[in-house]
């Protein structure tokens, strides 16, 4: 059925797209040449600027409400209430297991904030007089960056000895004039240059957000591949005023609405907001695969592995083992982990332990119904069992709980032992006495951390085994690559001890299989026994005559 | 009484009983298989295969059914307690004795008493479990949402594989007394030619005879 409507639905669905010309315009080859605006034109931005907030001064000449709608945004303020726990997050608030948290970190982890100058989290972005950067997110120059280390400064002439940009790479002096002049809507690389080197480095964090996603083939991912869709983020992250539809906080787990009318609106970032809920073809296998759309996420069959395209994840992170000094008592690493790209990553370093990473990685699987909740630093823990950073919700009976895939950080991550309680920790600060990476002093890092979180912290300090869940949602791959069936209708599937759904295939003995069988194999000892004691009787019994 | 070769399956009921048996056959492998016990067939081809074939068995049910009814064959499978305690006295006791099976195959009644019954309990009892259940599941996204669904779904795919298996329990009786009496083959060849040793009375030879000399082998 979906089917028959799609042909009379797509023209118009294009139509819409063609229409919002700014959409057309980032598939273009040439920036800007489907829009009505040249910036280069512009006499605001033909200047020589000494600063980004000098841009962002001129970019709101023209768009005045810019601003406004920027430091509302979740990019901005990195703080989010979540609306069904009422627990406050965002970067600002919340415990990580990776780096652990901004707090105590800022000008290091605010590199990669929307905006120039925000040092302290003490303070809220807008409250640290943070200038909004517009160019980040909207620079095609491609030679616009941010120094790793300067809380979303950028690095201008003369770059210092040894600075470094938010993806790692020796850092160069950004031409800011010609970036001004060259801005139009998001591309991968604009998203890409901070979220796919999320925890410090490429895919550490997300699993599913990595550098492969700039020019991914097909098989990496079918949307985003120039060979496929040759979508950009915000083709399905749209935005309205500044914001974003996609959260991982409160994420759209189910869209029952699925696509919209011709032109409509979509506010959801999710698969069915364009596939609809039947999305599989009107065939025998079409609609026994329909069947599951209720029960599974789209991602759970069509992203078989995460950490596709050359880049490895990190999936372990043990700071326990942080600060060991090598035989003349200084810092080292080891990095005997070689991706398929040949890349060798970390497996350990004297600042922050050891690291374990995959590649062509299988998530976890769990019910999920799009609520993740945070143990945050006012939360008891149990230092005896693993603790988990986030506990996803989403029960098997749930409105609005699917099975999805997960990428699960494990690791052992420090806590306050007398209080039973996540630390923040200061790990980052070549200038302070206190920072782990500087002084590898555990208590004194913990101690600074709480501070610059404005935490009571009890001086005493151990490790816990932690998890940390991250939706694995992207890098969506060709539907020939797909999961088969028996991937996980089968005993030892992917879904083997995912309680609360009938899954023929997975327990072949239960009660009434083992009865069943036995049922069989009285039968066929039965016609044996007779079948012998009539050979030993004599003949084959009777005759009709 | 005369004991004559008379066409006592015709083509339509040989076509149903071959197919029927391939169909369970088809059902049983794969059933198996998505059952968890092998993975000869891939999961994906199996459930095809297991769909195609439930289908194709639940239509030939209905034909058969009306050819049951239409022609007046569903009398065959009337219970009847006569005979029914010497046949499995028989099966027990008899045939290890040498003894001569106690059933005479009547124009009208075609199978004993306790083939009858057990034909019948197999229409009756065992193919409506497994198809109504295999529907059930097969529509589950229909009735998901009833109460106590997940319950409900956990029986439905318990008869049903208990269903499955008294018919594959069945199935392995069934070819084993092929072997009971005369040979094998024998016994296999009514259901291939359509004719059978039976015993007619005066009255139906004649009829036969006469009337319909085409379902009667001569002397």
């Amino acid at each position: 059925m979906t089917n028959a409507k799609r042909p009379t639905l797509w023209p118009w669905l294009m139509a819409a797209i063609v229409a919002a010309a700014p959409l057309a315009a980032q598939q273009a080859d040439d920036a800007g040449s489907a829009s009505t605006a040249d910036h280069s034109k512009f006499e605001a931005l033909q200047k020589d600027f000494a600063s980004g907030p000098e841009v962002t001064e001129a970019c709101l000449s023209c768009h005045t409400e810019a601003d406004d709608q920027v430091m509302h945004s979740i990019h901005f303020k990195w703080e989010y209430e979540h609306p069904e726990t009422g627990q406050l997050l965002g970067k600002r608030n919340v415990i990580n297991a990776f780096c652990g948290s901004v707090a105590g970190n800022e000008p290091r982890c605010t590199s990669c904030h929307a905006g120039y100058g925000w040092d302290d989290m003490r303070q809220s972005s807008a409250q640290a007089q943070a200038t909004p950067d517009c160019l980040v997110c909207h620079d095609r120059s491609g030679q616009y960056t941010k120094t790793a280390t300067g809380a979303g400064h950028v690095p201008l002439d003369p770059v210092p000895e040894g600075a470094k940009t938010i993806t790692g790479k020796k850092a160069w002096a950004v031409d800011l004039s010609e970036a001004a002049q060259s801005v139009g809507q998001p591309t991968r690389a604009n998203c890409g240059s901070c979220h796919f080197y999320g925890g410090g480095g490429d895919n550490v964090k997300h699993g599913d957000l990595s550098s492969a996603l700039y020019e991914p083939p097909r098989s990496v991912d079918v949307h985003m591949s120039p060979d496929g869709e040759n979508f950009t983020c915000s083709e399905c992250h749209v935005s309205d005023r500044h914001e974003w539809a996609g959260s991982r906080y409160n994420v759209q787990a189910t869209d029952p609405h699925g696509t919209g009318k011709p032109g409509e609106k979509r506010r959801v970032a999710t698969c069915e907001s364009c596939h609809g809920n039947e999305p599989h073809p009107v065939t025998l296998k079409g609609v026994k695969l329909n069947d599951h759309t209720d029960t599974l996420a789209c991602q759970t069959c069509h992203i078989p592995e995460m950490a596709r395209g050359g880049v490895a994840t990190k999936t372990w992170w043990d700071w326990s083992t942080a600060t060991k000094m090598d035989e003349a008592g200084k810092p080292y690493s080891e990095s005997d982990f070689v991706e398929s790209d040949g890349d060798h990553r970390h497996t350990y370093i004297s600042k922050k332990g050891d690291f374990r990473w995959e590649e062509n990685a299988k998530p976890i699987y769990a019910w999920f119904n799009g609520q993740v909740e945070y143990t945050t630093a006012d939360r008891k823990i149990d230092p005896d069992e693993v603790v988990e950073i986030n506990p996803l919700h989403g029960t098997p009976d749930g409105a609005d709980s699917r099975i999805w895939p997960f990428k699960r950080m494990a690791g052992r991550q420090p806590y306050d032992s007398a209080r039973n309680e996540l630390v923040y920790s200061h790990v980052w600060g070549p200038e302070t006495d206190t920072a782990l990476w500087t002084n590898y002093d555990w208590s004194k890092a913990i101690a600074a951390g709480m501070e610059a979180a404005g935490e009571e912290y009890s001086g005493e300090y151990g490790f816990v085994d932690t998890y940390m869940y991250w939706p694995t949602t992207h890098m969506v791959a060709p539907a020939e690559d797909a999961l088969d069936c028996e991937s996980c209708h089968a005993e030892d599937g992917r879904m083997a001890g995912l309680t609360g759904v009938h899954m023929p295939g997975r327990t072949p003995f239960t009660a009434a299989g083992i009865f069943g069988l036995v049922m069989v194999l009285a039968a066929l000892g039965g016609v044996i026994l007779h079948a012998i004691v009539r050979l030993t009787t004599g003949g084959k019994g009777g005759d009709h005559g | 009484m005369a004991e004559r070769y008379v066409k006592v399956y015709p083509r339509f009921e040989r076509f149903w009983h071959w197919s029927q048996m391939v169909l369970i056959l088809v059902l049983l492998f794969t059933g198996l298989g998505l059952n968890g016990l092998h993975d000869i067939v891939p999961f994906g081809p199996a459930v095809m295969a297991h769909i195609v074939a439930a289908g194709l068995l639940i239509l030939l049910w209905i034909f058969a059914i009306f050819w049951h009814f239409t022609t007046g064959t569903w009398v065959h499978y009337v219970p009847t307690g006569q005979g029914l305690l010497r046949v499995a006295r028989f099966y027990v006791y008899g045939i290890f004795k040498g003894e001569k099976h106690p059933f005479r195959k009547a124009y009208w009644r075609k199978h004993n008493p306790l083939q009858a019954l057990t034909y019948l309990a197999l229409k009756l009892i065992l193919f409506p479990a497994v198809w109504i259940t295999g529907v059930l599941a097969l529509t589950y996204n229909f009735w998901e949402t009833a109460p106590e669904a997940t319950f409900w779904a956990g029986l439905v795919s318990n008869i049903h594989l208990l269903a499955a298996y008294a018919i594959a329990a069945f199935v392995i009786a069934h070819v084993y007394l092929l072997t009971v009496g005369h040979s094998f083959r024998e016994h296999v060849r009514p259901m291939i030619t359509g004719f059978d040793k039976i015993d007619l009375t005066p009255e139906e030879e004649a009829y036969l005879q006469a009337d319909e000399p085409a379902r009667i082998r001569p002397r």
